[in-house]
């Protein structure tokens, strides 16, 4: 009878564990993330992404060799178990995991690494990300050593090599699926052009968590292709929507005051809003301007005389910080902790003009050959934040006795004048940064580079510093050792604030909003904030309804 | 004149006065920024409270009516006589050139204009001061929004060119610019009146979409258009109801318009 009862006992506790692990397990499976992507992915192609919302779909989709973790910023092992720089940072050997399979059950090998860098540094095809590889005029050439290794050699050195892998989404060389192939969380399983794409979970993913069960945690992903904010906020607020990935500093704060556990700051991004002055010398603006653009103590003066901290409190409601240079804080590794924020000083900053000849008279600044002191600050029009800024530094400048005249121009004409008429004073825009190493910066500070804002495309560098500069990030770019490359890239910090050639304003904050319903949810301030870590995420449907 | 004209002009006197009286009854200006308080709720220093960088609403909302109230109309009027100019003479010459017009009109209109307003604004000089950027908006806008109102000139015009009066007057023997000063133009009045009406609005509505487009009005300066922007992102009209007055002032101002026309006129 005691026994009866002992074993009853120890019954019922089983099927209370039973019943415990099965409901754990049911709160770990499933549920749908939902989210808005802001704009049309342009492609599901993952070699020729361009543009953010099919920035998204490669990282919810793609599988990669190595990735960066949005968290600690370091590289993790994914698809390959580890790798290899070669000393002269010409090649870089992967050695692969075994038994991995795509969405269609085609097996993983070193084939498809060479195919998808075969593909990726095809001249015909144009992929921005196969770009980052193009080190040097020759061609890159791809051994396999053996099924699960391989070798990848490129014509030149490339500096911080193992981190442009984080953007390469392995293809598969033999599914007739092409691109429909993935190594990633998820796959595509439906799309209706201007409404959603609808993410599946891929049952093959290779990825395990600690107890063993097989990942992405979530059924599907369901993004809304919404370009409006105001509508994506309101379907948030209703409960519609489970996140949003990056959040306007109004909205965050109106949010913030209804519901503050939903909301998200995780400190300066990597982003930054920046001004400055056309230095071309065939741009087609007075002599006598040209003069004042190209002269340091103008530039300085300029930046000393902005209020960063006025425009960080205002314009960002505080989530924002003074911008120190090309670099953020947030990146950990590569900013320069010597530097800081140009400090706002409308005295020092007429002293300086007052060194270069210019005159206050009846509030008005003039040169020293007499000219007024007034320039037009272009922007593209829509962007709030810009506008206002631009409000602000009218004002600000004001203040020393100079007219700004503020121009939104709609985005095509706004790039033609400054890339391509280079019709334009100054201009006011902001650079999107994704990668954290600086050789994704290239383009902007060589002389010679497209995006060398100020005076772009030099045949040779024009001025000492900007040789100086030429020097240091080709130097930075072709040595392996961090250290070395950390001091080259540290005095090209140090140039540019002693140079000033783009005036650093402000470094915005990584806002986010993520629904209670979320669970394993950890914004940070890398891309993409919010769902980096997808494949851990789940989703409490009964929490979003009672929302 | 009845109650409701009679309120109306009430309306439009006061309001153009309030704003022609912006320098004495706002002093701070439409461009100072009270930076320690942006954003700020109605008090005793701010009537309308602060916009978005700490400018006081109410000074920009008298600046900024008395800008739209005086370029808008001004807009119109270069249209409307645009209109009368190129639908009348066509409604009234008939034929050929009533088919020209017609068919230049209607290719006007098929102009996907607010893209021919981007080309336009793109290839302006830059270095424009705020008061010349709001001038050539309008006048943009004035000599682009011509096309509807010349399509219903141009009807209204060849049907008083079979009338009996014409016709009588013909007859008569009065012809040419004499017949169409003296007997069509007085009766397209009151088209032309409603066109005039009409297209205020719609320049004020289309100043405040250029803005958003970046064509519209130079900061600092407010118009009614660029007032109308701070609504973007309001969630909710209990949020802060005071950010509406640029928009009521609008819908009252142009209803007033409206209530100013005759029954002729409102018919036309």
């Amino acid at each position: 009878m005691n026994m009866n009862k002992s074993v009853r006992r120890a019954f019922l506790q089983l099927l209370v564990c039973f019943f415990l692990l099965a409901a754990f397990a049911f709160a770990q499976n499933g549920g749908e993330l939902r989210f808005c992507l802001r704009s049309e992915p342009k492609t599901f192609d993952p070699a020729l992404v361009d543009d953010d919302a099919s920035v998204a779909i490669r990282y919810l989709t793609g599988g990669v060799l190595v990735r960066a973790n949005r968290k600690t910023q370091d590289l993790e092992p994914e698809l390959a178990e580890s790798w290899s720089v070669s000393k002269d940072s010409k090649q870089i050997t992967f050695k692969l995991r075994h038994g991995i399979l795509f969405s269609d059950g085609s097996p993983f090998s070193a084939e498809d690494v060479a195919f998808t860098m075969q593909r990726l540094m095809d001249p015909a095809l144009h992929s921005s990300t196969g770009d980052a590889f193009r080190s040097g005029s020759g061609t890159v050439s791809t051994k396999i050593i053996a099924p699960d290794q391989i070798a990848i050699t490129f014509p030149a050195p490339l500096a911080g090599l193992e981190h442009l892998f984080d953007q390469v989404a392995i293809m598969s060389a033999h599914s007739p699926k092409k691109e429909g192939a993935v190594l990633g969380p998820f796959m595509v399983a439906e799309y209706k052009a201007g409404s959603s794409v609808l993410l599946k979970r891929n049952p093959n993913y290779w990825k395990k968590d600690a107890a063993g069960r097989r990942l992405p945690y979530l059924d599907s992903v369901r993004l809304d292709i919404q370009p409006n904010r105001d509508v994506e906020m309101l379907r948030f607020k209703r409960g519609e929507l489970d996140l949003i990935n990056s959040v306007d500093s109004d909205y965050f704060d109106r949010l913030a005051a209804s519901s503050p556990q939903l909301v998200h700051d995780a400190g300066a991004s990597l982003d930054y809003e920046f001004l400055w002055f056309n230095q071309v010398a065939s741009a087609p603006i007075p002599e006598y301007k040209r003069a004042w653009f190209r002269s340091v103590n103008f530039r300085r003066a300029i930046s000393q005389a902005v209020n960063r901290d006025d425009l960080s409190r205002i314009v960002f409601n505080g989530h924002a910080q003074p911008a120190v240079g090309p670099v953020s804080p947030a990146n950990k590794f590569w900013f320069n902790s010597k530097l800081k924020a140009e400090a706002y000083r409308p005295d020092a900053a007429l002293k300086r003009l007052q060194d270069d000849g210019f005159h206050l008279q009846n509030g008005t600044l003039f040169d020293k050959a007499g000219n007024a002191v007034e320039f037009s600050i272009v922007t593209n029009a829509g962007s709030k934040p810009r506008e206002r800024m631009a409000v602000m530094i009218q004002e600000d400048l004001g203040k020393l006795g100079i007219k700004v005249n503020v121009v939104t121009l709609d985005f095509p004409s706004l790039i033609e004048r400054i890339s391509q008429k280079f019709n334009y004073e100054a201009a006011m825009l902001g650079f999107r940064n994704v990668e954290l190493d600086p050789n994704s910066q290239m383009t902007i500070w060589l002389s010679s580079g497209d995006n060398h804002a100020w005076n772009p495309q030099q045949k040779s560098p024009e001025t000492a510093w900007e040789a100086e500069i030429d020097r240091l990030m080709r130097a930075q770019a072709s040595t392996a050792d961090p250290k070395k490359r950390k001091e080259s890239f540290d005095r090209v910090q140090e140039i540019a604030a002693e140079q000033a050639p783009l005036i650093y304003l402000i470094n915005q904050n990584a806002l986010s909003a993520v629904s209670n319903a979320v669970a394993g949810a950890n914004p940070v301030i890398l891309n993409p904030q919010t769902f980096w870590n997808a494949e851990r995420l789940t989703v409490n449907s009964q929490a979003r309804a009672s929302r | 004149m009845n109650l409701a004209r009679k309120l109306a002009c009430v309306v439009v006197v006061f309001v153009c006065a309030v704003s022609l009286a912006a320098n004495w009854l706002a002093p701070v200006g439409y461009a100072k920024q009270f930076r320690e308080a942006p954003g700020a709720p109605p008090s005793h220093e701010h009537w309308l409270g602060t916009d978005e960088v700490g400018r006081d609403r109410f000074a920009r909302v008298l600046y900024g009516t008395r800008i739209s109230l005086l370029l808008a109309p001004a807009a119109a009027l270069v249209s409307t006589l645009l209109a009368a100019l190129v639908g009348g003479l066509a409604g009234y010459l008939g034929g050929i050139w009533l088919r020209l017009a017609r068919g230049f009109t209607d290719l006007f209109l098929s102009l996907p204009w607010l893209f021919l307003l981007i080309t336009v604004r793109a290839v302006l000089p830059l270095n424009v001061s705020p008061l010349t950027s709001v001038l050539i908006t309008f006048l943009i806008l004035g000599l682009l929004g011509w096309a509807a109102a010349a399509r219903v000139l141009s009807t209204s015009a060849d049907a008083l060119r079979n009338s009996d009066f014409v016709l009588q007057a013909r007859a008569s023997g009065l012809h040419g610019p004499r017949l169409f000063l003296i007997h069509v133009l007085p009766n397209l009045k009151p088209v032309l009146y409603a066109q005039f009406w009409i297209s205020i609005p719609v320049f004020i509505l289309s100043e405040a979409n250029l803005g958003i487009l970046g064509l519209g009005v130079a900061e600092p300066l407010p118009s009614w258009g660029s007032l109308l922007r701070e609504l973007e992102g309001l969630m909710s009209f209990r949020e802060e109801p005071w950010r509406l007055v640029p928009l009521v002032l609008l819908i009252v101002v142009m209803t007033s318009f409206q209530m100013l026309l005759s029954k002729e006129e409102v018919t036309a």
